[in-house]
């Protein structure tokens, strides 16, 4: 790495680490730099956590931008049933179907599979992988203080089996039976029976495929992130002095850790019930005129499975854009973040229940309905939580000297997402309410604005903040801006309106509405939707350009901590090489928030506590 | 691979290698936990075929039971430098767990023998998969077994902290899945 060969200038950071850090003799030994000596090594199977940090991020990038266009060709078959789409037809082949009159027409088995693809492929491809994959890697070894991950090895192989997953699922899209279409969460029988549907046969299997090697990857991942945060902390840095960017990625690891392989178990009874002829989840089932063989299953079974990862998922999600929220908030607002131990113990307790809730996407399986009275109990009690996490951003916010940059807009915008988003799952949390909600709009505004586009916004004020650490330069600010109040505007144009229609009784996974007198009254709702659905990725096109064009054109950074932060990331050189720290590893001496402290603007958490220093962490 | 290269500040009373192995072994053990849970919601929709765990799967137990047993003695021969115990116990341990499988294979063709096929009733098919999942562990303990009589004859006897880890490490996933298989026994005996 040419960057270490050249001395940077020595600044207060390095005499600071140089007296209080911890010397582990790192350099020393010839193996440090082994696994960087050629290109590959380097860039494609690299064990640095830096560059699968990156790698993460820009697979993910590449699955958002395959998920939302997905996305919207489906949004003009809603919002445009009588639309030619033939121009189309380049693009999709045979899923386009032309009539006489020359009119093209979305075949319903591909809006389905598109439904169904454009779901999994955001949950885990884009906001699990993407988001926690890219920020655990990045933050965990820098925050804490380490030189990479408890095992580099086993990293390199949680990237590659994403990869894997992906190439897997990509290939699917191109079946000519077409990829699952099913919806996400794959219920039996028509998961488990290839004569269901067109997509239930290879496409099914290629799906299920899939996502074991992705929970494989999530797990080798999650191992990895535990471990590296209970074993590999620095001298000085003990849980709570950690940042809650490090608390959020460690509770989703233990999510994880705990959740996905009960997913495993129910994809493998799955698989036997398709391919070996036994019925965990096929009961008397007549298909094309015919009895099967498949005699006492109960697919109720499988939803049990199924959401307890679910439900755990969707906090795998929200936590690590929670944990970064708090990061940029505290540091673009130059003040400590409010109750900081409350934070931590809502991200636990918020952990701790999403494990006893999932049955509140089964209300209307046939529950029995005093136990669902338990389901609803817990869900509601998530709202303290929550409630408690909201109240510190916005009193972290309140009085504060607020930057406004694209990374703390971004970190505002998910506060405004996580409570709209969040109000109406108290809606739905009730099992009496959710009667009339369920399988409605009503439930696809919820969960799009609580955990898709507020887990969006998380992650770009992430991607804004630590661009500079990642690259060493800066994203242009106008087009983050610009970005921002697009993104901001442009999700609630989208998502807004379908509350009204899901109160309304309009249910989701509908192909086409106009045929139904109840609903044609929101045709112009529809494409009204769908108009702002393009307007928004218009706005997303404008972050790619700028991320790529930032990666070698953007501003340069000069100082090494250029938000004025207090935690150990901002103490590397602007471009760190393997190992992180040229020298010694940074000691820490208090905990992450001390900003605007005794009239000092923020104190690094390498400095030590001074005498007569008030209150010390 | 490379040992681990972040070890940083070395206060650590576990090494990071055997707790990521815990860490894992929770993972495995949830998979496990969904299958049983799986048991027990099934088995009250009704429509259950009872029937007679094959005592061949409790001759098993005694297996995999001595194979910890023998496994653990190896152990404590390596470290004290008594080089033909802990080879030959390594190679008991090695053909235990080989047998284990076999008594598997075994079990699963009694119960076909008794009626209960892969297919006839779900409180059957638990069998067959769980057992299966299970078997597939030992074979990946097996592996690592392997590794290690590698190690423990072509090396020469030396009790270096890299061949203690590693042992350590064979022997923490061995003695864990072996608890597995009691879980799951425990399960398999009081359900049906």
């Amino acid at each position: 790495m040419a960057n270490t060969a050249i001395k940077p200038v020595v600044t207060e950071e390095d005499l600071l680490i140089e007296e209080y850090g911890y010397d582990d003799h790192f350099h020393e030994h010839h193996h440090g730099d082994k696994y960087q000596s050629n290109f590959i090594t380097t860039y494609i199977f690299s064990q640095d956590h830096k560059i699968i940090a990156k790698q993460f991020l820009i697979t993910g990038m590449f699955w958002a931008v395959i998920g939302a266009l997905m996305s919207l060709v489906f949004r003009l078959q809603l919002g445009f049933p009588e639309e030619n789409m033939a121009w189309l037809r380049p693009v999709l082949g045979k899923w386009i179907t032309i009539n006489d009159a020359g009119i093209g027409t979305l075949a319903p088995e591909f809006y389905y599979a598109l439904v169904t693809m454009h779901g999994t492929i955001l949950v885990f491809f884009v906001l699990t992988a993407g988001l926690s994959g890219t920020f655990s890697n990045l933050l965990i070894p820098l925050q804490i203080g380490a030189r990479d991950m408890a095992s580099p090895f086993l990293n390199m192989l949680s990237y590659w089996f994403f990869f894997l997953a992906g190439l897997v699922m990509f290939f699917s899209l191109f079946l000519s039976t077409g990829p699952f279409s099913g919806g996400w969460t794959a219920y039996p029988p028509l998961s488990a029976l290839p004569q269901a549907s067109s997509g239930s046969g290879a496409g099914m299997t290629l799906w299920i495929l899939s996502l074991v090697f992705f929970v494989v990857s999530v797990l080798l991942g999650g191992i990895n992130y535990i471990t590296t945060v209970l074993n590999l902390r620095t001298k000085g840095m003990s849980m709570w002095r950690l940042p809650l960017t490090i608390w959020a990625f460690f509770v989703t690891a233990i999510l994880g850790l705990l959740s996905f392989p009960v997913l495993v178990s129910g994809f493998l009874l799955l698989m036997f019930d398709r391919s070996m002829g036994t019925s965990f989840y096929l009961s008397e089932i007549f298909i094309g005129g015919q009895a099967l063989d498949h005699v006492g299953g109960s697919p109720i079974l499988y939803q049990h499975l199924f959401w307890f990862l679910g439900h755990p998922e969707v906090y795998i999600i929200i936590l690590p854009a929670m944990g970064l929220v708090s990061e940029v908030l505290s540091v673009h607002s130059r003040k400590p973040i409010f109750g900081y131990r409350a934070m931590v113990y809502s991200i636990l307790a918020i952990g701790f229940l999403s494990f006893i809730v999932w049955a509140h996407h089964m209300f209307m399986s046939g529950v029995n309905p005093f136990i669902s009275n338990f389901f609803v109990i817990f869900t509601l009690i998530i709202a303290v939580p929550s409630a408690v996490k909201v109240f510190n951003w916005i009193a972290t916010l309140y009085g504060g000297n607020i930057r406004f940059n694209s990374a703390s807009l971004f970190a505002i915008g998910f506060v405004s997402m996580f409570i709209s988003g969040g109000l109406t799952g108290i809606f739905l949390g009730n099992s009496a309410i959710d009667i009339q909600l369920h399988d409605t709009y009503f439930v696809v505004a919820h969960f799009h604005i609580v955990m898709g586009v507020a887990a969006f916004f998380g992650m770009f004020a992430g991607i804004y903040n630590w661009f500079p650490k990642m690259y060493g330069r800066f994203m242009n600010e106008t087009l983050g801006r610009l970005h921002f109040w697009g993104t901001l505007i442009g999700a609630y144009a989208v998502f807004w309106p379908m509350h009204y229609l899901g109160m309304s009784g309009v249910p989701r996974r509908y192909y086409r509405f106009d045929s139904f007198e109840a609903f044609g009254q929101f045709a112009t709702m529809n494409q009204f939707i769908t108009i702002a659905a393009i307007a928004t990725f218009a706005f997303q096109v404008i972050f790619v350009v700028n991320f790529f064009y930032s990666i070698w054109k953007g501003r340069k950074m000069t100082t090494r901590n250029p938000w004025g932060a207090t935690t150990l990331e901002w103490t590397t050189p602007i471009n760190p090489g393997h190992g992180n720290w040229p020298g010694k590893i940074p000691a820490v001496q208090r905990w992450a928030y001390d900003y605007g402290k005794d009239g000092k603007e923020f104190i690094p958490q390498i400095k030590p506590v001074e005498e007569g220093e008030s209150e010390a962490h | 691979m490379e040992a681990v290269v972040a070890s940083a500040y070395g206060r650590n009373k576990i090494h990071p290698q055997k707790f990521a192995l815990w860490v894992a072994c929770a993972g495995i053990l949830m998979m496990f936990a969904a299958f049983t849970s799986a048991i027990i919601v099934r088995q009250a929709a009704g429509n259950w075929l009872e029937f007679r765990l094959p005592d061949i799967f409790y001759v098993n137990t005694v297996v995999i039971l001595l194979s910890s047993f023998s496994l653990h003695t190896s152990y404590l021969a390596f470290k004290n430098g008594r080089t033909s115990l802990y080879r030959g116990m390594l190679a008991v341990t090695f053909a235990l767990g080989a047998a284990f499988v076999v008594l598997q294979y075994l079990g699963w063709q009694m119960l076909a023998g008794i009626g209960i096929e892969l297919t006839t009733n779900p409180s059957g098919s638990f069998i067959y998969v769980i057992s299966g999942v299970h078997a597939a562990h030992i074979l990946g303990g097996l592996g690592a077994l392997t590794l290690a009589m590698l190690h423990a004859f072509l090396l020469p006897h030396k009790v270096t902290p890299a061949r203690k880890l590693r042992f350590e490490l064979t022997l923490t996933y061995w003695h864990f899945v072996d608890f597995l298989w009691l879980y799951l026994l425990f399960f398999f005996t009081m359900l049906y």
